[in-house]
C-alpha cells in the first residue's frame, strides 16, 4: 500500500535498532541496524516494533527472542539508553531517530 | 516522559533496579552497585588485608564485572589486596581461544597479572578431544569437574589465598532450585554460602562478591560502563538441566523481581534435620582433591577417558572404585556398559 497522502497518515520513523549480549547471534552476527518503518495511521509503539523485527530481522530460533507479545524474559531493553522499564514498555511510542538497544542476559558468564 | 532519579533527584534516571524498584541515574546506580558490592564483601568478611586474591576470569559479563569493581573497591576502600586473573582454557576451539582473548585486553585495561591453565596441560585432554570421544551427551558434566579443580590447580601454582568468583544472584537462586529438584541435600546447604573455608588439602578458599548482585545489575553495569566482554555461547553447551531452571526464573521474575532474591533467602534459612545423612568429605587416594568417595569425580572422569570407557565417571559407579585402584580388570558386561554410544 503507498502511504497516501491521507490526513491520518504519519510520517515514516527512522530509528536504529542494537543487539548485544548475544542476541545479534539471531540476527546473523550484526548488532547495529538503521531501519525505516512505514508510516501508518497510529504511532508505532514497541509491542508492534517486535512483531516487525520477528517478520523482518530475526534470522532464527525466534523463541530465543521473543515470548508472547513481548521480549523473552532476560532480555533487557533500553530505550534512548534508559531501561524501557522506565519509559512504558510495550507501550512507548517510537519517535524518529529513536535508538532501541535489545541487551541478552542469556549468554555466558 | 522521563523519569527522575530518586537518588539525586537531578538526573534522569536510566534504571529501575530489580530489587529496590529505585529510579536511578547512571551516577548513582553505579554507586549504588560497587557499594553493595562493598557491604557484600564486609559483611561477609570475605578477604583479609594482604591477601593475594585470584579472580576466576572467563572473558564473560560477570567476572568482568567482578574484576572490574574489585580493582575499583580495592584502591577506593584500601582492601590492601594483591588481585590477579587466572582463566581456564578448556581447549574449545572458536569459543573459549576468542573468550581468552577478551581475557587479555582486560589484563591490560585492568593492569592486572594474568594466569591461563590448560585443560591440556592438567589433564592431557581438551574439550574438543573429550568432544570427540565422548560426544555431546555428558561432556557438560566432564567440564564442570574439571574447572573446579582447574581453578585450584592454578591458584596452588600462583600461591593465591583465595579465589574469587563471578557467581550472581540469579546463578545461586538457579543453583538452589536445581539442587532442590535434584534432591541433593549437600549441595542444597553448601550452594547459598558466601564463601568456603578451605576444605582440605589442594582446595584454595572460594568467595562470591556478587551473591547478592542481580543479573540485569550486573549487564547494565557492563554496558553503562562500555567494559568489554564476551558473550558468544558456548558450542557444546546445552546444559539442559540449568536451562529450565533459568527460564523458570527469569519468568518468576518478569512478575515479581524479588523473586530471585527471595529463592537464596529460601536456601540460606534451610536447616536440614541432623538424622538426615550427609557423604562425608574426605580425599582422593589418587590424586588427594577433596572427595566424598575413594576416587574424586575428575580422576574417575579421567580413567574413563584414558581407557576408552567414558561412562566411567558419570552417574554412581562407586563400585567400581575398588576395582580401579587395585587394578583389577573389569567384567566384559561391565566393559560394555561403559563404552561410548555408537554415532
Amino acid at each position: 500500500m503507498l502511504p497516501a497522502c491521507g490526513d491520518n497518515m504519519a510520517a515514516p520513523v527512522r530509528i536504529i535498532l542494537e543487539f548485544g549480549g548475544g542476541a545479534e547471534l539471531l540476527f546473523d552476527g550484526m548488532k547495529k541496524h538503521h531501519v525505516t518503518l512505514a508510516g501508518q495511521e497510529q504511532p508505532w509503539d514497541i509491542k508492534q516494533l517486535l512483531v516487525w523485527i520477528q517478520r523482518n530481522l530475526l534470522k532464527e530460533r525466534p523463541e530465543l527472542f521473543v515470548q508472547g507479545d513481548s521480549v523473552r524474559p532476560g532480555i533487557l531493553v533500553l530505550i534512548n539508553d534508559a531501561d524501557w522499564e522506565l519509559m512504558g514498555e510495550l507501550e512507548y511510542q517510537l519517535q524518529d531517530q529513536d535508538n532501541i538497544v535489545f541487551i541478552s542476559t542469556l549468554h555466558g558468564g | 516522559m522521563p523519569v527522575q532519579c530518586s537518588s539525586c533527584t537531578e538526573k534522569r534516571a536510566v534504571l529501575k533496579r530489580p530489587k529496590t524498584g529505585h529510579s536511578l541515574c547512571k551516577e548513582c546506580f553505579f554507586w549504588a552497585f560497587e557499594e553493595e558490592v562493598h557491604r557484600t564483601i564486609m559483611a561477609g568478611e570475605l578477604f583479609k588485608p594482604g591477601e593475594i586474591v585470584a579472580i576466576a576470569a572467563s572473558g564473560g559479563k560477570d567476572s568482568t564485572v567482578l574484576a572490574h569493581v574489585m580493582k575499583l573497591l580495592n584502591q577506593r576502600h584500601n582492601y590492601g589486596l594483591e588481585l590477579m586473573l587466572l582463566s581456564v582454557d578448556e581447549g574449545i576451539t572458536g569459543y573459549r581461544d576468542d573468550s581468552l582473548e577478551t581475557v587479555q585486553r582486560n589484563q591490560q585495561q585492568y593492569e592486572l597479572p594474568l594466569k591461563i591453565v590448560s585443560y591440556k596441560e592438567l589433564y592431557g585432554w581438551t574439550m574438543d578431544a573429550i568432544v570427540k570421544q565422548i560426544g555431546l551427551k555428558n561432556n557438560c558434566t566432564f567440564c564442570g569437574v574439571f574447572r573446579r579443580q582447574a581453578l585450584d590447580r592454578g591458584a596452588m601454582l600462583l600461591k593465591v589465598n583465595r579465589i574469587c568468583t563471578g557467581h550472581n544472584a540469579d546463578d545461586i537462586a538457579e543453583t538452589v532450585l536445581m539442587n532442590v529438584l535434584r534432591g541433593d541435600i549437600a549441595r542444597l546447604c553448601r550452594c547459598t554460602a558466601i564463601s568456603t573455608a578451605s576444605e582440605g588439602e589442594g582446595v584454595v578458599p572460594r568467595c562470591k562478591p556478587l551473591k547478592y548482585a542481580y543479573e540485569k545489575e550486573i549487564v547494565l553495569y557492563a554496558y553503562f560502563k562500555k567494559l568489554d566482554y564476551f558473550s558468544t555461547e558456548c558450542i557444546y553447551s546445552p546444559n539442559a538441566y540449568r536451562g529450565h531452571a533459568r527460564t523458570f526464573l527469569k519468568d518468576l521474575e518478569s512478575i515479581r523481581p524479588s523473586a530471585i532474591i527471595d529463592v537464596i533467602h529460601s536456601g540460606e534459612n534451610l536447616s536440614v534435620r541432623d538424622s538426615v545423612k550427609m557423604p562425608v568429605q574426605g580425599s582422593c587416594s589418587r590424586c588427594g582433591y577433596i572427595s566424598s568417595q575413594m576416587l574424586c569425580k575428575a580422576c574417575m572422569l579421567l580413567e574413563g577417558l584414558n581407557r576408552g570407557l567414558p561412562k566411567l565417571g558419570i552417574g554412581k559407579p562407586h563400585r567400581l572404585h575398588e576395582k580401579i585402584l587395585s587394578k583389577q580388570p573389569l567384567t566384559e558386561e561391565e566393559e560394555r556398559k561403559l563404552k561410548p554410544a555408537v554415532f
